[in-house]
């Protein structure tokens, strides 16, 4: 078991911010890896170190491994935390890592492999006995066929580099398979390096639910499920947890599956099982694991009242588990809303720049992460995550009224941001009701452009 | 270095009971405003003023930042981005460029893609015409003045250059 002591961290943005929080709680020394953009920022500003990682193409800083550890060397750090997106579920940070006898925090190279191909993540997922779409490798045409007659129409033709949305395509009607394989299989070589595609029922009215796993390699426990159904383009822009309108015998089964997949890989780490649930069928899907923290963690730590990053250090350091299933206890309902440079105006037009001034509500049950204050510039080469406002209230109705009086209260002045998005969505009826599927987010766009609020 | 926001709300709750509707703190690293908003509500306006503590070897290496010419001659067309952003020529990495030097253009042909924040927006050319020459190169960063590659106007026909 290593004890950590000083940890790299190998991210920018909230998430840095959010994890050096962390460490000062627990009186671990952070470091932070910093592009050359991000020298100035404000985790920058508040980790105890900041280390150079390179040039602020994320290609050259984020996204070199070698760079990550040649750093953490550098620094004598015992661990590396990589945040989300960029290397935090690449197999050869977390192998580097080891071998300079580091701790990566994440799960094992292997589980990483297990989950990071989706055709290897549903057949562990079968494996494990949890429910997948229908669907299946398409080798060639007349294989297509096959699989196309036991899933039925319409059904989606699907990258296996891809993700987020990428490299999906809708087949309607048979006449138009072949000529869809073509082509999916064609632009997923050119885009993905990796010209495999399988095929998948199509859901027509799907929501976005999601479990939260913590894993110490032999024994895993559920800490509740959050809805993640309100996407542009496959990005989530607002989460919840627990998800709305779901079933108790549905919600204890989700849970179970999650269960099954992390005792199954041997899970060790943080993780989150997705699921599309089916509204029509009323059942849910596996979808894909993601082998890291989340964006939307905080909701469930509302809920649970834990500490997710330090859970994660836990698990990372050797220790067992130091919550069972029965201690896990939700408490009431949690929103999240993403604050992004963008502007919805403009079709969400990116709005990089200068933050002029940062006015944040603060109280009981509510919570804001970001990486932005007065004077911080928001650098064009990342993502445009600003803010995330987490509110908690005694339920839902309770946290959307309490994030609609927080939203109003925030200021992000100098770039432009999507809280007007925000003020419309928790104004829609729909939306307040609970339970959209993720086709939702569109509609509900469309129906703002047409009545001109803006 | 960082008030936490379980400390802030101790701040809050402090004020609750004072009556006060303003409390501004002034720390070596920090300055901090705590408002009144209406009846029950609270802002904070936080500033982290504390610099970061680099590690001395890891200054950056000073870019050799070449002068960028953002005029193009007379009787010719800059091309620029449609807002600051890394400049692909190709649609992927690996696949033929949009257009090269030679090529002819019109107005609606797109002869790049600029990266902002993970989006990509297509650059038009804007202009009828024939690439001369380009500026910026593919993977390149293009601030929102530069120039990624200019356009000779063809006169005549089409009712010459556009703009």
């Amino acid at each position: 078991m290593t004890r950590i002591r000083r940890l790299l961290i190998a991210n920018r943005g909230e998430i840095a911010a959010r994890v050096v929080r962390t460490c000062s709680r627990l009186g671990i020394e952070s470091v932070l890896a910093a592009s050359d953009a991000d020298l100035e920022s404000l985790p920058a500003r508040l980790a105890d170190r900041v280390v150079r990682l390179g040039p602020a193409a994320a290609s050259a800083s984020y996204l070199d491994p070698d760079a990550v550890v040649q750093a953490a060397v550098a620094v004598g750090a015992d661990a590396v935390h990589p945040g989300y997106g960029f290397l935090s579920e690449n197999p050869s940070l977390a192998r580097a890592c080891a071998a300079a006898g580091i701790v990566f925090v994440g799960p094992t190279p292997e589980s990483l492999e297990a989950v990071g191909d989706k055709l290897k993540a549903r057949s562990h997922a079968l494996a494990a006995g949890l429910p997948v779409v229908p669907g299946g490798e398409a080798v060639d045409l007349a294989g297509a066929r096959a699989v196309a007659a036991e899933v039925g129409y319409p059904l989606l033709v699907k990258a296996v580099g891809g993700g987020g949305g990428r490299g999906m395509k809708l087949v309607r009607d048979p006449a138009d398979l072949a000529h869809t394989l073509d082509l999916a299989v064609s632009e997923a070589a050119a885009a993905f390096g990796d010209p495999r595609v399988y095929l998948e029922r199509f859901v027509s009215s799907g929501r976005h639910v999601e479990v939260q796993i913590l894993g110490d390699g032999s024994t895993a426990v559920a800490l509740g499920d959050r809805d993640c159904s309100v996407q542009r383009r496959y990005q989530k822009l607002f989460e919840e947890a627990p998800a709305p309108l779901i079933s108790d015998a549905l919600r204890a089964a989700m849970a179970e599956a999650a269960l099954k997949l992390a005792a199954h890989l041997g899970y060790r780490g943080l993780g989150t099982v997705e699921l599309l649930v089916d509204r029509e069928r009323d059942t849910f899907y596996f979808l894909e694991m993601n082998a890291r923290i989340q964006v939307e963690h905080p909701v469930t730590e509302m809920i649970t009242g834990l500490d997710l990053v330090a859970e994660q250090l836990a698990v990372a350091e050797g220790q067992p588990l130091r919550i069972r299933q029965e201690d896990v206890v939700l408490t009431g309902h949690a929103v999240e809303c993403r604050i992004n440079a963008e502007d919805w105006a403009h079709a969400f037009r990116p709005s990089p720049g200068r933050i002029a001034r940062v006015v944040l509500p603060v109280g009981e049950g509510l919570r804001v992460d970001t990486h932005v204050q007065g004077g911080s510039v928001v650098p064009p080469f990342y993502d445009s995550l600003l803010a995330k406002l987490i509110v908690h209230g005694t339920d839902r109705a309770d946290a959307l009224d309490r994030a609609r009086a927080a939203l109003d209260l925030l200021r992000i002045d100098g770039v432009t941001t999507t809280v007007p998005v925000h003020r419309a969505l928790l104004a829609d009826a729909e939306f307040a009701a609970g339970g959209v599927d993720t086709t939702f987010f569109e509609r509900f766009l469309e129906a703002q452009n047409l009545v001109g609020v803006r | 270095m960082e008030l936490t926001p379980d400390d802030v709300r101790d701040v809050l709750r402090v004020l609750d009971s004072s009556g006060l509707d303003e409390l501004h703190l002034e720390l070596a690293d920090l300055s901090l405003t705590v408002r009144r908003e209406g009846a029950a509500e609270w802002t904070a306006e936080q500033q982290v003023l504390r610099a970061p503590v680099l590690e001395s070897s890891s200054a950056p290496v000073a870019a050799g930042t070449a002068p960028v010419q953002t005029q193009v001659g007379e009787g010719l067309v800059a091309v620029r981005p449609p807002l600051l952003g890394t400049f692909y020529r190709a649609p992927q990495p690996g696949s033929p460029p949009f257009v090269d030097v030679g090529d002819r253009v019109d107005e609606d042909t797109v002869v790049g893609v600029v990266e902002t924040m993970k989006m990509m927006t297509p650059v038009h050319a804007g202009v009828r015409g024939t690439v001369v020459e380009f500026r910026t190169g593919n993977g390149e960063f293009a601030e929102a003045d530069a120039v990624l590659l200019v356009v000779e106007p063809s006169v005549g026909r089409g009712g010459g250059p556009a703009q």
